[in-house]
């Protein structure tokens, strides 16, 4: 179970906490003006890495806050927790 | 006979003998036994049969590892299938029996199994049984190779869970792990240590050895006395560590009271721990392997530490006439224990050609035979060991030569050792060959480390032989045990390889090598060093399956903790329950509340009770608790702006003290939810939601403010539980609000339809909309839930002489389907689009994007085909409503064929006196006045398409 630094509360565990998938996903600007294929990457094509990830948590047994962390998907080490604005930190895989 | 009791040593109580039955048949033991050890000193030989072939077996380890005496624990709702014997502690009148034996031990009828043996090689189900359909054949194979019987009543027992924060968890309660905590101990950390079993000391326990200059019993008491008075040491016993996740969590498996006799038994049966220690240390010791040889699984063939363990924590000797078969050092001194104890030795047999000097001069001091350079080429007998045969072993462990018959009942074995290494590969830890143990060592690894036996620090200076199989033949045996829970010989590894399943992965699941429910704590190097030589390869090549949670079986119970039958989820209770449970109304969960149905009068049907209720809101006025609907405040300068985002419809346009009744998507363009939105003020919405969904619509509203919108102002909150809500509903509704004279004008012109207010009633502070889900005049009045009582019984009281009838959640429905309203999930489904429900004009006219529109539009969502939401009249002349999911089919079928829809929800309606429903069918809204077919399960209905709206379309009695 992993342990989660939500940066709020600080170190709690995973059940506590949502996996809201990879972030950021951007939201095409304009929808309408936006043909099927873009429009499909965006709702459901995901990079689904094995090793170094980006993926946004929600803690939703406990503040409700949004945010970002770096994990790697082989080993679950997290490698960074940033804001939910915040740019993707420079990392490097550990698998 | 074989075993027997000493009338000294070992960790029991001789003052206190105890009762058990084996097998229906009385023993007797004493206080501080395990079963295992307790049979063993009655000189009970033959514990089980075995799996596949149901082999006499008896008993080979003295701990979880012990792979022949699984038994089923007590009986009735008590039992308990696949315990091992050696864990299983004993307490007075403790009754227990050998799984796999029918219909005893003794005469087991599928024994015959043993004798064809030889047709039964491993995957001989999958190849034979294949044809013509596997499933034809896997329940009687099941029941021939099953274990015990689960049990059938429910579970008389509770378990509790908890969770602990350490500095460091010690797991394991040899000397490794006792010095591993005296140590963190002594730094100031906090420090848990826990141990599977009853007893602290692990393998030395009892034994002559010295710790420090002392005896390992003084050592070990005086360690834990130190321990036990230290404010920062945490001690648990009868605790087994069974997991290690991710991030370091490891999960414990306390048994608080299974060494009780059950009568005493109270509280909690077991509890689950769930600890995070900053640093995690691994004492779980090492687990010895069997020789492989032919016969080896007969009764009286025993692992050489086992027979240690027995003599020192219990007093008991394994046998009367003891042969030890070894290649290493380990199973010499238990021959010499053994000896000093008492025992008859008949040989100590070793592999190697030169054992130390030491061992041999000790031996020789104890007049016991040795016989070096051979190795057992078969034991003999039959449901008891009466002999072994030994001879001359090569390296590669063929028997040459000559061999001779050592009369013994009793065969210690010894194949070498094995770290426990499951829960360092739990937490995915690596794991290197140690040449000189012939087995598997930790790798270090990030958060946790090994000590001890589990880090392999028993190595010796030179390497073991690899004495992987042994047979006459040069051809591993099929007739040589390796996994004795699961029947694998290792006959059957050499049949694998030569069918080329050669990854271990492949190996173990073409043999079920190592998927017993030991895991192969004795077998799986064994299996992997026999496939190392047939292929040629490096143990280390052939590589290991991953150990998994649980190291040892763990009842469902300990996981499943509170959350069984109420304890599974909290029942929520309306603010009115116990009126409505005084009142006579019959209560049904919906979506966890528990709400009225209806409430039927004396001698009155539940259906007879909706009946009444639905004409009595249409004729005068009824009472309806709604405090489950779903209320969320949205408030904040960009309140309108975002809720214009959220909604198919616009929000932004309501004018204060307005209502709208919305739609929301998901933004896969499916309806999500409905409800009414009313502005408070301008910044200021509280918005509906369909009951039980208001925390998933806050969240998903939160969701797109933190994650999407983020620079946009907005307060979300769920104040669902914070107002309890009174509907009063009918035309008789205004003269019953006014009775409890509101502080607001509610005149028809004052206070439209689709409008609300903030004021008193009856002194409370309550806000009132005039929104409707009846179709009548219908007022919500929402009080603080404290008030509950107060607005409720002003309400009885002044409704009293307009007949103001209390109706239930079945009457709500019944008159929506007469109104044609949409009930989200009943009438829409994971991919109903706002289109297909008569929403395809607003969103037109809407020029804003909003969450769900772009996804609505592609062109799935554009074909004329697709179903729509439309009403049914039934035109058969049959009363009967049309059954919810009926499918609706072309007017001209006469078969059932591919469906065009079906009915999303249908009733009886009390106003009409007619059956109703509603449905989704393709092209709905373009057919109106089409006839269709109806078939349910072979019964065919005629029905005619209309709108949705059956009474009063023009909304005047809304209006009223
Ligand atoms: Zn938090």
């Amino acid at each position: 179970m992993l342990l989660i630094d939500c940066p709020w509360c600080g170190p709690r565990a995973e059940s506590e906490f949502r996996c809201g998938g990879e972030s950021p996903i951007v939201r095409p600007a304009d929808p309408a003006a936006t043909d099927d294929t873009t429009w499909a990457d965006y709702m459901f094509f995901r990079d689904n890495v094995k090793g170094l990830g980006f993926e946004r948590w929600h803690h939703r047994y406990g503040c409700g806050l949004w945010f970002n962390i770096a994990r790697d998907t082989v080993s679950h080490r997290i490698l960074a927790v940033y804001g939910i604005t915040d740019p993707r930190p420079a990392l490097e895989g550990e698998a | 006979m074989s075993g027997y009791r000493l009338d000294h040593g070992g960790d029991i109580d001789r003052t206190r003998p105890l009762t058990f039955h084996w097998e229906g048949k009385s023993y007797s033991g004493f206080s501080g036994d395990t079963l295992a050890s307790a049979l063993l000193a009655s000189g009970v030989r033959m514990v089980g049969r075995s799996f596949k072939y149901h082999r006499p077996r008896g008993l080979i380890g003295a701990g979880l590892d012990e792979p022949n005496a699984i038994v089923q624990l007590e009986q009735g709702a008590q039992t308990i299938p696949n315990l091992k014997a050696p864990y299983v502690e004993l307490y007075e009148g403790l009754s227990a029996d050998p799984v796999n034996a029918w219909p005893s031990l003794g005469f087991d009828l599928l024994a015959v199994n043993g004798l064809l043996k030889r047709f039964i090689p491993a995957a001989f189900y999958y190849k034979t049984f294949m044809w013509p359909d596997w499933l034809l054949f896997e329940p009687a194979i099941r029941k021939a190779a099953g274990l015990g019987t689960s049990p059938a009543l429910p579970d008389p027992d509770v378990y509790a869970q908890t969770s602990a924060h350490t500095d460091v968890l010690v797991v394991g309660g040899g000397i490794a792990g006792l010095s591993a905590a005296l140590y963190a101990a002594q730094a100031g950390k906090t420090v848990m240590l826990v141990t599977g079993g009853a007893h602290w000391g692990g393998r030395l326990a009892g034994t002559s050895d010295t710790i420090e200059g002392k005896p390992a019993r003084v050592w070990i008491e005086d360690t834990l006395r130190t321990l036990a008075a230290m404010p920062n040491v945490t001690l648990k016993a009868r605790t087994l560590a069974t997991g290690h996740y991710d991030h370091g969590m490891v999960s414990l498996c306390e048994r608080l009271t299974d060494h009780l006799p059950l009568e005493q038994r109270s509280g909690p049966r077991q509890r689950l721990w769930r600890v995070r220690a900053d640093d995690l240390i691994l004492a779980s010791g090492a687990i010895e392997r069997p020789l492989v040889f032919r016969g080896n699984d007969r009764p009286g063939v025993m692992l050489a530490g086992a027979a240690r363990a027995y003599l020192h924590r219990y007093g008991v000797i394994a046998g009367r006439q003891v042969v030890v078969a070894t290649n290493n050092d380990s199973a010499w001194q238990a021959a010499f224990d053994l000896a000093e104890a008492g025992a008859r030795l008949v040989a100590i047999v070793d592999a190697r050609n030169d054992p130390s000097a030491a061992l041999l001069d000790r031996a020789r001091s104890l007049g016991i035979p040795v016989h070096t350079g051979m190795a057992p080429a078969a034991a003999r007998g039959g449901r008891s060991l009466r002999g072994v045969r030994i001879g001359r072993v090569s390296r590669e462990g063929r028997i040459e030569g000559a061999t001779q018959t050592l009369r013994c009942d009793t065969l210690l074995v010894s194949g070498g050792w094995n770290p426990a290494v499951h829960l360092h590969s739990h937490g995915a830890g690596r794991l290197t060959l140690d040449t000189n143990l012939q087995s598997f060592t930790p790798i270090a690894a990030a958060g946790h480390r090994s000590v001890g036996g589990a880090a392999g620090d028993f190595a010796p200076a030179a390497p073991i032989p690899a004495l992987w199989s042994i047979s006459e033949t040069g051809e591993p045996d099929p007739e040589a045990w390796v996994d004795f829970q699961n029947d694998v010989t290792a006959g059957d590894i050499a049949l694998a390889a030569r069918e080329n399943f050669r990854s271990v992965e492949h190996l173990k699941r073409y043999t079920t090598l190592g998927m017993a429910s030991d895991q192969g704590k004795t077998s799986n190097v064994s299996g992997i060093g026999i496939l190392g030589t047939l292929l040629d390869r490096p143990m280390q090549a052939i590589g290991t399956t991953k150990f998994r949670p649980p190291y040892d079986p763990t009842p469902f119970g300990v996981f499943a903790g509170h959350r069984v039958g109420e304890g599974l989820r909290p029942r929520r209770r309306l603010a009115f329950h116990d009126w409505h449970s005084e009142n006579g109304a019959s209560l049904d969960e919906y979506g966890g509340w528990m709400r009225p149905a209806a409430y039927p009068r004396a001698g009155e049907s539940e259906e007879d009770a909706v009946r009444r209720e639905v004409l009595a809101v249409r004729a005068g006025v009824g009472l309806f608790e709604a405090s489950p609907l779903g209320k969320i405040e949205v408030k904040g300068p960009d309140a309108a702006a975002f809720l214009d985002r959220m909604y198919v419809n616009t929000i932004s346009t309501l004018n204060v003290g307005r209502c709208r009744y919305a739609i929301m998507l998901t933004e896969n363009g499916t309806v999500f939810d409905d409800g009414v939105v009313t502005r408070l003020g301008e910044d200021h919405f509280l918005v509906g939601t369909t009951s039980g969904h208001a925390g998933a619509i806050a969240e998903a509203l939160r969701e797109w403010l933190q994650c999407e919108w983020t620079t946009m102002q907005v307060l979300v909150e769920d104040v669902t539980t914070c107002w309890a809500v009174a509907n009063i509903a009918g035309p008789k509704a205004r003269d019953v609000l006014a009775a409890l004279e509101p502080d607001v004008d509610i005149s028809g012109a004052a206070f439209p339809h689709m409008s609300a207010r903030t004021g008193h009633v009856c002194g409370l502070p309550a806000r009132i909309a005039r929104v409707s889900f009846t179709g009548e005049l219908s007022y919500e009045i929402a009080v603080p839930w404290r008030d509950a009582g107060a607005l409720w019984t002003a309400l009885v009281e002044a409704g009293a002489p307009y007949g103001l009838t209390p109706f239930g959640v079945e009457a709500l429905m019944t008159m929506r389907i007469e109104k044609g309203f949409l009930h989200v999930g009943s009438d829409t489904d994971g991919a109903t689009l706002p289109q297909d429900i008569g929403f395809g004009g607003i969103m037109r006219k809407k020029t804003q994007d909003f969450v769900g529109r772009r996804s609505s539009l592609r062109s799935d969502g554009l074909r004329a085909d697709r179903r729509s939401l439309v009403g049914l009249e039934v035109t058969d002349g049959n009363p009967a409503p049309l059954t919810t999911g009926a499918h609706v089919l072309p007017a001209t079928a006469a078969a059932p064929q591919p469906g065009e829809g079906w009915v999303t929800s249908s009733t009886w309606s009390p106003t009409l006196e007619a059956p109703l429903a509603l449905a989704l069918v393709e092209r709905g809204q373009d057919r109106m006045g089409d006839t269709v077919r109806v078939w349910d399960l072979g019964t065919w209905r005629e029905a005619r398409i209309t709108g949705l709206c059956r009474y009063d379309p023009e909304g005047a009695r809304l209006d009223a």
